[in-house]
């Protein structure tokens, strides 16, 4: 594992950097949905659609999903082969379900007739949450990659530092939706 | 060499892991009970908002082991989301959120 004096591996010094950028992104279109909420002149509005017992379903499956990524990446750590396999393969089906919910729940406002330039809160709403969806899709195809080198014998204790990078980029994807389901959700 | 005291420290058990995923499911049920009980309407926002700080500090410290990690990450963590949050109060000035112009 390649450090420089800092004694911080280049790629996790480069994922927090990296992240460090994406909290300006996220801050950026919360803003933008800030500013434009309340400000639809047309309907539906959001009081009207936001289901918020399907939706704390669904932050509850990625909040547990971090659960299974800091588990898998320990397994890796320990050279537990077996418990590696089972939790990297978790973390991104745990994602795949957050997704399907999310999948069904645009459907749903499509379905009421809000359409992405239906009004000002579904441009913000649809914007914000599909950066963070298509945020959540990246990682659920990593975490895939790293599950499919796990279960063909290519990642183990000597290369954990692969899975603890990708583990900072998921927990960073839930930390902007425990954001996101307070702003959005909650806070109507 | 002077960055060694600094370095990285053991990650927490996984015992302690599964405890803060309670703590996080716990923190989100009250988020959502808060939000049906009428009596807490005025206060809405600051105890969703702890809450949801809460729940970030906990991910963030605990499952991105930036609590044990070396202080150079926490910097480049923490400038990118003071620039956000700067981004944000600006943002919203300019758009008069805090003036009731907006």
């Amino acid at each position: 594992m390649e450090k420089p004096t800092t004694g911080i591996p280049h790629r996790k010094l480069a994922m927090w950097s990296f992240i460090g950028s994406e909290c300006m992104l996220f801050g950026s279109l919360i803003t933008t949905y800030l500013i434009f909420k309340g400000r639809s002149l047309v309907g539906p509005y959001p009081e009207e659609l936001l289901n918020i017992p399907f939706i704390t379903v669904t932050t509850f499956v990625l909040l547990m999903s971090s659960l299974t990524m800091v588990l898998a990446l320990s397994a890796v750590q320990r050279g537990d082969r077996k418990m590696s396999r089972i939790w990297l393969f978790m973390t991104p089906f745990l994602g795949l379900i957050f997704l399907l919910g999310q999948y069904l729940e645009f459907s749903h406002f499509v379905h009421e007739g809000l359409g992405l330039s239906r009004n000002l809160f579904s441009s913000s709403f649809f914007i914000l949450t599909g950066t963070h969806g298509a945020h959540v899709a990246g990682g659920v195809l990593w975490l895939g990659t790293l599950w499919f080198l796990s279960m063909t014998g290519r990642l183990n204790k000597e290369n954990s530092e692969t899975v603890e990078i990708a583990g900072l980029y998921w927990h960073f994807v839930d930390v902007v939706w425990i954001i996101l389901f307070t702003i959005i959700y909650l806070l109507q | 060499m002077e960055h060694t005291a600094d370095a990285a420290k053991a990650h927490p058990s996984n015992r302690t892991y599964v405890l803060i995923a309670v703590v996080l499911a716990v923190l989100t049920a009250l988020e959502v009970m808060v939000f049906y009980v009428e009596a807490l309407r005025p206060l809405l926002v600051a105890i969703l908002m702890v809450l949801m700080v809460a729940k970030f500090c906990l991910v963030v410290g605990f499952f991105m082991h930036l609590k044990y990690d070396s202080k150079v990450l926490s910097g480049v963590f923490g400038w990118g989301l003071l620039v956000a949050f700067l981004i944000m109060l600006a943002l919203l000035a300019l758009y008069g959120k805090f003036t009731g112009t907006g």
